[in-house]
């Protein structure tokens, strides 16, 4: 016992030094588990208030070209209501609710913080749960994706960036509807990856690329981006495709949080699926 | 000695709101991330006991992770980069730190020697970072080469930062 006694005290400095690496890489390794939630969620009152001090502050610098694109956004809208068409048949419409359900709806939020130069990326937003935001719905601007968000407080939210290792979103080829995924493996926010595309799938340069609807999360048809290049490896099964992103995530500012009515209607069919 | 706790909490302070308001902001072309609150680990005192070097640089990382979203990356890269510190600083001694007013800095320690410190022990702390951060392998150049600009720019920063903002003694 006087022996380890001993052996602690001339070896404090090492022994201190790995007991605090353990600490800080086991908050590493739980960052996608539970114990971070719980962390975050207490934190993310406090830091999101310093944020959004900041934030507020920025907000100025950048109000000429957020009006601008509200402007463009507005426009756009504007030319698609009924108003700007004319009738140019006189038989007569039903419009009948009961048609169409809607089933996405778009809450505009904040940005707050927003990183775009590391490995992994982050947002936060001003919008928590008391605003109806939640987890796992999609994240979009007016240009195109932005990500998921991944946790909420009562009043911010935390949104995975498209640009990080772990966001995969299922995307398409607008002219083909061929389905591949979309991740981020480069160095630069500008471009992203297209994955899971097989040789045999036509496209060009400058082709579209879409979301394809086929996750709960994002809505179907939302702009992603446009083929940058593409290359094929001998004996590779896929595509390695270079696009580039539609959103400019260094000047994203305001954003919508897309929720989905059906969600847990989709998820539960999901999950009979695989029990079965 | 209070009065050297109490300046390296103020310092504390400036350098955690200087890193999350104004340097998380920072990137030139994407590439250039400087972590400037090195400064903090960099400056505490020669005299300073192993144990509070260590808890300090951890309580510093852990301020830098909750503020950045990166829980545990800052934490375990300036506990490394704390505990390189003694050894650098024997390497680089000349014997006379063991006088208790003096402190790492460019005036105490010259130009030429304070520069070095920084470089390496900014070195083993970005590189550190950075490859806890990607945490694969298959990007290794890129990465190292994301980290020797951003050691390059921190660097820069940091024996500038001397300059503006330590005096040196009045002899």
């Amino acid at each position: 016992m006087r022996n380890l006694i001993i052996f602690i005290g001339k070896h404090h400095f090492v022994l201190l030094f790995i007991i605090l690496e353990i600490i800080s890489f086991s908050l590493i390794i739980n960052n996608s588990f539970y114990q971070q939630l719980v962390f975050l969620s207490a934190t993310n009152e406090m830091t999101g208030k310093v944020n959004n001090t900041v934030s507020n502050i920025t907000g100025y610098l950048n109000l000429k070209e957020t009006n601008r694109q509200l402007a463009e956004e507005n426009a756009r809208l504007r030319s698609s209501t009924m108003s700007s068409f004319i009738k140019t048949s006189d038989s007569i419409f039903i419009i009948n609710d009961t048609l169409y359900r809607q089933q996405y709806r778009y809450v505009e939020a904040k940005v707050i913080k927003n990183s775009f130069n590391k490995r992994n990326n982050y947002l936060m937003l001003n919008k928590g749960s008391d605003q109806g935001v939640g987890k796992e719905m999609a994240v979009i601007t007016s240009n195109g994706i932005v990500g998921i968000v991944n946790e909420v407080s009562k009043n911010f939210s935390s949104v995975m960036s498209v640009l990080h290792k772990d966001t995969k979103i299922s995307a398409m080829i607008k002219k083909n509807k061929y389905k591949g995924t979309i991740v981020w493996n480069e160095n630069d926010y500008k471009t992203g990856n297209l994955i899971d595309i097989e040789p045999h799938v036509k496209f060009a340069v400058g082709d579209t690329v879409i979301t394809s609807g086929n996750s709960h999360i994002f809505p179907e048809g939302i702009f992603i981006g446009t083929v940058k290049s593409f290359s094929i490896k001998p004996g590779d099964n896929f595509y390695s495709i270079k696009i580039n992103f539609s959103t400019d995530f260094n000047r994203i500012e305001y954003v919508y949080v897309v929720k989905n009515f059906y969600k847990e209607e989709q998820l539960k069919l999901l999950n009979t699926q695989k029990n079965e | 000695m209070n009065d050297k706790v109490v300046s390296n909490i103020l310092r504390l302070i400036f350098l955690v709101a200087l890193q999350v308001l104004i340097f998380n902001n920072v990137n030139f072309s994407g590439y250039i991330n400087p972590y400037i609150y090195v400064i903090f680990i960099l400056m505490l005192p020669f005299d300073i006991p192993g144990w509070l070097l260590l808890v300090s640089a951890f309580f510093v990382g852990l301020m830098i992770d909750i503020f950045s979203n990166t829980l545990g990356m800052h934490t375990a890269a300036s506990l490394f980069m704390a505990f390189c510190r003694p050894g650098i600083l024997k390497v680089l001694s000349t014997g006379k730190e063991s006088e208790t007013d003096l402190r790492p800095n460019v005036y105490d320690m010259g130009l030429y020697r304070f520069t070095l410190y920084a470089l390496i022990l900014i070195s083993i702390h970005h590189l550190s970072y950075f490859y806890i951060e990607t945490f694969r392998l298959s990007e290794f150049f890129r990465t190292f080469f994301r980290a020797l600009l951003s050691i390059l720019f921190t660097t820069l920063v940091v024996v500038l930062s001397q300059y503006a903002f330590s005096k040196g003694k009045t002899k």
